[in-house]
């Protein structure tokens, strides 16, 4: 079977001459179906830049990188948005709704810019919001939601399109206890119900709930544990 | 993504941001109305003096007395006054075939009044075909005949200015009027020519030139000879055999030649290619501030992008391509420019009810849709610029910006 993430050697350097940083000094990596990882790492071990390239966000300037079979360092800009639309779902640490707009239209955009039909994409996008628990707050707007909220309606937003990856950046770095808590069980449900999940986070009760770890330093992995 | 989608989320943004998007909007307004409202007053002085010219008369050809260089610009020159045996020798069908007809006319300044009422004005004496020569149809009574003409009576045909200041509101026809102590039955009244460039035509007496003669200017010379060619094609073939014949009479050639012509098709063309130039010149005058609008949206646009740059990236993390950013800011653009496109027409339209300085403006169809299609045009081309910049912004730049 195909890995899901499958990352060979990866480095990413920035600058050129005396100034050169190698965020990311020959990762390899590689994620099945139905996986939960966790990366974790202080701040300047590369775990951003990690998440950047696993999202088709950036490419890596050496290595081998492919998601769900496809050759990521080989695509074009117009290619990767394809990529990122249908094989990616995206949940960031301060949830990036799109402001003024409610939160249906923000799950419903996936789907657009996929060229799914309006009555189609409506049914669909009730039905993921449904599954976070957000039925009755379909027409709010960001602004009028609570932070836990909002990141639901960003989980509803990634999960609509059915994607091959759920990607988290720190989903729960904004959130109190509590909607800490909401959101780390919805990722939970998810992985029982078999998505394939990569979450970064720096904090240990988080990664607790994926079954892997891994931990970077210095652009390398220095560490892959099995949770459970 | 398709178009409509689009747009509407156009609209929506153009919505979100009210105040911005107004002004924004008010300079394509501005720069429409005016292009729209000066192009529709050049069209009005035109068709003003299109209309007064062509109110002189139809296929009008007017002889004057004297020479190109002014009267007796060279003292050896005879000028031979014109006489009412030239106007007689233009109505000659056989030398001159193409001039239905030719009329004397013999201009005096009279001061008139009638019961308590009194009115300066000009009158005019000259012969029946006078009225067809010059336009004049009366909407009231009748005209004065060949024999009035010929016994001299003291009758007259005045124009509307001149029946309001007399007879106020009472009807002229029948009544008697005193001009410079002569009086006069009043025959008709003239169908209004209304006023422009070149005064009140309504303002005018016409009477027989025997009586105009006899009883208020004398036997001098005359003052023109009005002649109208049979049609406007054969203009110039009239103006040849009135040449020919009046050198024949006063035994002049092209350089001796003692008489003046004044012909109206050619000063119709010359005054509407001068028109045309003008309206031309408003029109781009007022294009500018449709330019300076432009360049507003590209301002606002390039605002709006900066400031959205964060959602640009999040729109771009799920999915959207280089082409739906690209297009999402060009549709933007280009509405904010209709919508004010749509409310410049108003306003124009609106502005050109006015009459001003006696021009009625008169909407360009062309000027209307030229504006539609120019403000679409400032929209994609003022908008393609910020349009690409949010277009080609990198997504983790972008997400990265607060």
């Amino acid at each position: 079977m195909t890995p899901v993430l499958d990352l060979v050697d990866v480095t990413k350097v920035y600058g050129d001459g005396d100034a050169v940083v190698r965020a990311l000094d020959g990762v390899s990596l590689t994620v099945n179906t139905g996986d939960y990882l966790a990366i974790m790492g202080a701040s300047g071990s590369g775990k951003s830049t990690l998440m950047n390239i696993i999202g088709a966000l950036d490419i890596a300037t050496a290595g081998q990188y492919h998601l769900d079979g496809i050759d990521i360092n080989t695509l074009d800009e117009d290619a990767l948005s394809i990529v990122r639309n249908r094989k990616i779902g995206f949940i960031f640490q301060s949830f990036n709704l799109i402001p003024r707009t409610t939160a249906l239209a923000n799950v419903e955009l996936p789907l657009a810019y996929r060229g799914v039909k309006r009555g189609e994409r409506r049914d669909r996008a009730k039905a993921a919001l449904t599954a976070v628990g957000l039925s009755d707050r379909m027409h709010h707007r960001p602004n009028e939601l609570s932070g836990g909220q909002q990141q639901r309606v960003a989980v509803a937003r990634a999960l609509v399109a059915q994607p091959s990856l759920l990607l988290a950046d720190e989903p729960t770095g904004n959130l109190d206890s509590r909607a800490t808590a909401d959101v780390l069980k919805l990722l939970d449900q998810m992985h029982d119900e078999g998505r394939t999940i990569v979450m970064i986070t720096h904090e240990n009760d988080v990664a607790q709930h994926a079954d892997r770890v891994i931990v970077l330093k210095d652009g390398r992995i220095d560490e892959d544990r099995l949770n459970r | 993504m398709n178009l409509f989608e689009s747009f509407r989320s156009g609209v929506q943004s153009i919505l979100a941001n009210r105040l911005r998007s107004g002004l924004t909007m008010l300079g394509i307004m501005i720069g429409v109305a005016a292009v729209i409202v000066l192009v529709a007053f050049g069209q009005g002085a035109s068709n003003s003096i299109t209309g007064s010219i062509e109110g002189l008369g139809t296929n009008l050809i007017t002889v004057f007395p004297g020479t190109a260089g002014g009267a007796q610009a060279d003292a050896n020159l005879a000028v031979k006054d014109l006489t009412v045996d030239d106007a007689v020798a233009l109505n000659d069908q056989v030398l001159a075939p193409d001039i239905s007809a030719a009329a004397p006319t013999k201009r005096a300044r009279v001061s008139c009044t009638a019961g308590t009422l009194s009115h300066s004005t000009a009158m005019v004496g000259s012969w029946p075909a006078y009225f067809e020569i010059s336009n004049s149809e009366v909407s009231e009574g009748g005209y004065f005949t060949n024999s009035d003409e010929l016994d001299g009576r003291r009758v007259a045909v005045i124009g509307k200015t001149v029946a309001d200041n007399l007879f106020d509101e009472a009807d002229p026809i029948g009544k008697e009027m005193t001009c410079n102590g002569v009086p006069f039955t009043v025959l008709g009244v003239l169908v209004s020519k209304g006023a422009s460039g070149f005064g009140d035509q309504d303002d005018t007496i016409i009477a027989p030139l025997t009586t105009v003669r006899n009883h208020l200017t004398g036997i001098g010379s005359l003052d023109t000879i009005a002649v109208q060619a049979a049609s406007s094609q054969t203009q110039a073939q009239a103006q040849e055999q009135l040449t020919a014949v009046l050198d024949a009479r006063h035994d002049v050639e092209a350089a001796t030649r003692d008489y003046q012509i004044f012909n109206q098709a050619s000063l119709l063309t010359t005054v509407n290619q001068a028109l045309g130039i003008f309206t031309a010149l408003l029109g781009a005058v007022a294009a500018i501030s449709l330019l300076v609008g432009g360049i507003g949206i590209t301002n606002i646009m390039l605002v709006s992008v900066t400031e959205r740059t964060r959602e640009i990236g999040i729109r771009k993390a799920i999915g959207a391509s280089r082409r739906v950013i690209l297009l999402q800011f060009l549709i933007e653009s280009t509405v904010l420019s209709l919508i004010g496109a749509f409310f410049g027409l108003v306003l124009a339209f609106l502005v050109t009810r006015v009459e001003v300085a006696g021009i009625q403006p008169a909407i360009v169809p062309a000027s209307v849709l030229g504006a539609f299609v120019i403000s679409v045009g400032i929209g994609l081309f003022f908008g393609s610029y910020p349009a690409n910049r949010a277009a080609s912004l990198r997504p983790i730049e972008a997400l990265r910006h607060e």
